[in-house]
């Protein structure tokens, strides 16, 4: 549903039913509402079996990347010669993006129980839930909600009473973007400075504390128990696109948009019908400008672009942009596009790690040049070097944080030249002359 | 690893006048704690980020001694401890007003005005400049990164309590509140 708004007659509510229902909390609320079926149904099957599932429904990583979740927990070592782990990342941290706080501090037991499932089909004792340190209430209700099912025998040495050892344990962070990055997570919990780490090893090899790992996103864990509940193949009908996207997905809009909310709709859904007819469009009097449709971190799209597209993994690639996190930032027309794409650059220079030269130095020499731009003191060529500037910064470094904050740069730039060159032509402004 | 010496007679002082020995933080229930988070974790090093949290929960900021502090008791060396909270934007490494406001100003909140519930938190608390504690102690105002409710711009922390959809209108009353 749009909390903190009704559901919309044209939602998909699966993982959004309970948002704003207090009860939903509880562990005997939840289970009301069928919670802890699908862990029961799944502890009933065989590990394989599970995998195979959630690989049939064609469930994708949420957080960004896309990745099928079912073909990534099949990469952990059959043979269990050292400690698995789940990891679950609740780093929630990319700009325009606050659906994963909604799932947990309304329906915490649903995270838990695809914890569950999850720990249990990769043979993983032990489950660490990255919670960015900011989230004070989604941590205290997380943290609640963990207290009960253990109370419960849901989790602990005899999981819900099948001989399955199952421990979920929350960390904290403490501010930083890019512990969100899979490996910068890990480090975090092992105690570290959170710099990702350069792959292969990839983390089903070596993960957290150098053993198998995965890692998934709030909204993948939490679509589980309804996958091994319904079935692959009610998953995978939820589709109005292209069949490689299924399922519902959590929109998050916010920006200049007349109700924002996080929205739950089937994958192919048209953006154009969810911003205007579900999210009630623009604000009085205002126009549609551009949407970054993913979180900060993907090419922005023009209004007319964004009115084309569908919201799936295909529909945004075959518009040049990216699904990512579901994020959704509307801009309209009284947007300063120059302005907004230095706010956003400004973000990526402060949470660069600065382990890659092309990111730390590039994100804030990107600041730096759009400031000139900014107090008048812009060239012409400044607009070239950016362009430049950003192809140094995409492909080259250990990490995506480079190429996140040259994405919006290069597409502000190439579908809004005129904002930018008007910043060039104003030149220095008479006061300081 | 051999027990790290932490006893430095240079260590850093802030705001000029030396710091007060602070008492330590990881004896009775808090090294119980500490104990508690040991046990989820395969090694020591891992409580490093938990173990932060207490020194910051008991003394509002995370002084040099209490980075030692916390080096001896995971076995770790001040050095290291200090790396990584110098990463970490949420440890204060010096000491903070009383009230410690974070206002959201990227763009999703930006473009809801958000500089403005910034500036309101200012004005409202007499501090004069981000980062800055008002004269009086109480406040320090600062701007940050996404907070990860963007839906509810302008999301604004005061110490741990986070608050939704702040206008610059409604700054007053909140500060007020806290007074």
């Amino acid at each position: 549903m749009g909390y903190p708004h009704p559901i919309h007659p044209r939602e998909t509510p699966v993982l959004s039913r309970h948002f704003g229902e207090a009860e939903a909390r509880s562990h005997a609320g939840w289970v009301q509402r069928g919670g802890y079926r699908a862990l029961e149904k799944a502890l009933g099957m065989t590990r394989e079996q599970v995998i195979e599932e959630v690989k049939a429904s064609g469930l994708r990583g949420r957080g960004g990347a896309g990745f099928p979740a079912g073909v990534k927990w099949s990469f952990m070592p059959k043979q269990k010669t050292k400690a698995h782990y789940l990891c679950c990342n609740a780093d929630e941290s990319e700009p325009g993006t606050f659906k994963d706080r909604e799932i947990m501090r309304w329906t915490p037991h649903a995270l838990i129980e695809g914890c569950a499932i999850a720990a249990y089909a990769i043979q993983a004792e032990q489950v660490y839930i990255y919670i960015r340190g900011e989230f004070t209430e989604p941590i205290q209700v997380m943290q609640a909600a963990l207290d009960e099912a253990y109370a419960g025998g849901i989790l602990g040495a005899n999981a819900m009473g099948k001989g399955v050892r199952i421990d979920i344990t929350i960390h904290r962070g403490a501010g930083a973007y890019i512990c969100g990055e899979e490996t910068a997570l890990m480090n975090s919990i092992e105690g570290k400075r959170g710099n990702p780490r350069i792959r292969p090893p990839f983390p089903a090899a070596v993960g957290v504390f150098g053993c198998p790992t995965t890692i998934n996103n709030v909204e993948t864990l939490s679509s589980v128990p309804h996958i091994i509940e319904k079935g692959a193949a009610w998953y995978k009908g939820l589709c109005l696109s292209n069949p490689k996207s299924t399922g519902t997905k959590l929109f998050s809009i916010c920006g200049a948009i007349a109700k924002p909310g996080n929205y739950e709709v089937t994958m192919g859904f048209p953006l154009k019908e969810l911003l205007y007819d579900v999210a009630g469009g623009m604000r009085p009097g205002r126009k549609l400008k551009a949407v970054i449709p993913g979180g900060s971190s993907v090419p922005i799209l023009t209004a007319a672009e964004a009115e084309e597209t569908l919201l799936d993994y295909e529909g945004c690639v075959a518009k040049g942009t990216m699904l990512g996190s579901g994020g959704m930032i509307v801009l309209d027309d009284t947007t300063d596009m120059v302005y907004q794409v230095m706010r956003l650059a400004r973000f990526y220079a402060h949470e660069s790690c600065a382990q890659c030269t092309q990111c730390r130095e590039g994100t804030a020499w990107t600041v730096k040049i759009l400031q000139r731009l900014l107090n008048g003191e812009g060239r012409k060529e400044d607009l070239d070097l950016l362009l430049d500037l950003s192809e140094q910064m995409t492909g080259r470094t250990i990490c995506v944080l480079s190429d996140s904050c040259a994405a919006p740069v290069v597409s502000a730039i190439r579908k809004f030249p005129e904002e930018f060159d008007a910043y060039v032509r104003r030149g220095r402004p008479a006061a300081s002359t | 690893m051999n027990g790290p010496t932490h006893e430095r007679t240079d260590a850093p002082t802030h705001g000029g006048a030396g710091a007060a020995p602070q008492p330590p933080v990881f004896v009775g229930v808090e090294r119980q704690r500490l104990d508690a988070i040991l046990a989820k974790y395969p090694t020591k090093a891992a409580a490093l980020l938990p173990a932060l949290w207490i020194v910051q929960e008991k003394h509002g900021w995370i002084s040099p001694q209490g980075m030692a502090e916390v080096a001896e008791v995971l076995g770790l060396t001040a050095a290291y401890v200090k790396g990584v909270v110098t990463f970490y934007t949420m440890y204060h490494q010096h000491p903070v007003g009383r009230h410690f406001v974070q206002v959201c100003t990227t763009t999703p909140c930006n473009v809801c005005g958000a500089e403005r519930v910034g500036e309101a938190f200012l004005k409202a608390t007499g501090a004069k400049r981000y980062g800055e504690t008002s004269p009086d102690g109480q406040w320090t105002v600062v701007e940050v990164e996404c907070l990860g409710a963007c839906g509810f711009a302008t999301p604004v922390m005061i110490n741990d309590e986070f608050i939704e959809s702040v206008t610059a209108e409604s700054v007053p009353a909140l500060v007020a509140r806290y007074r």
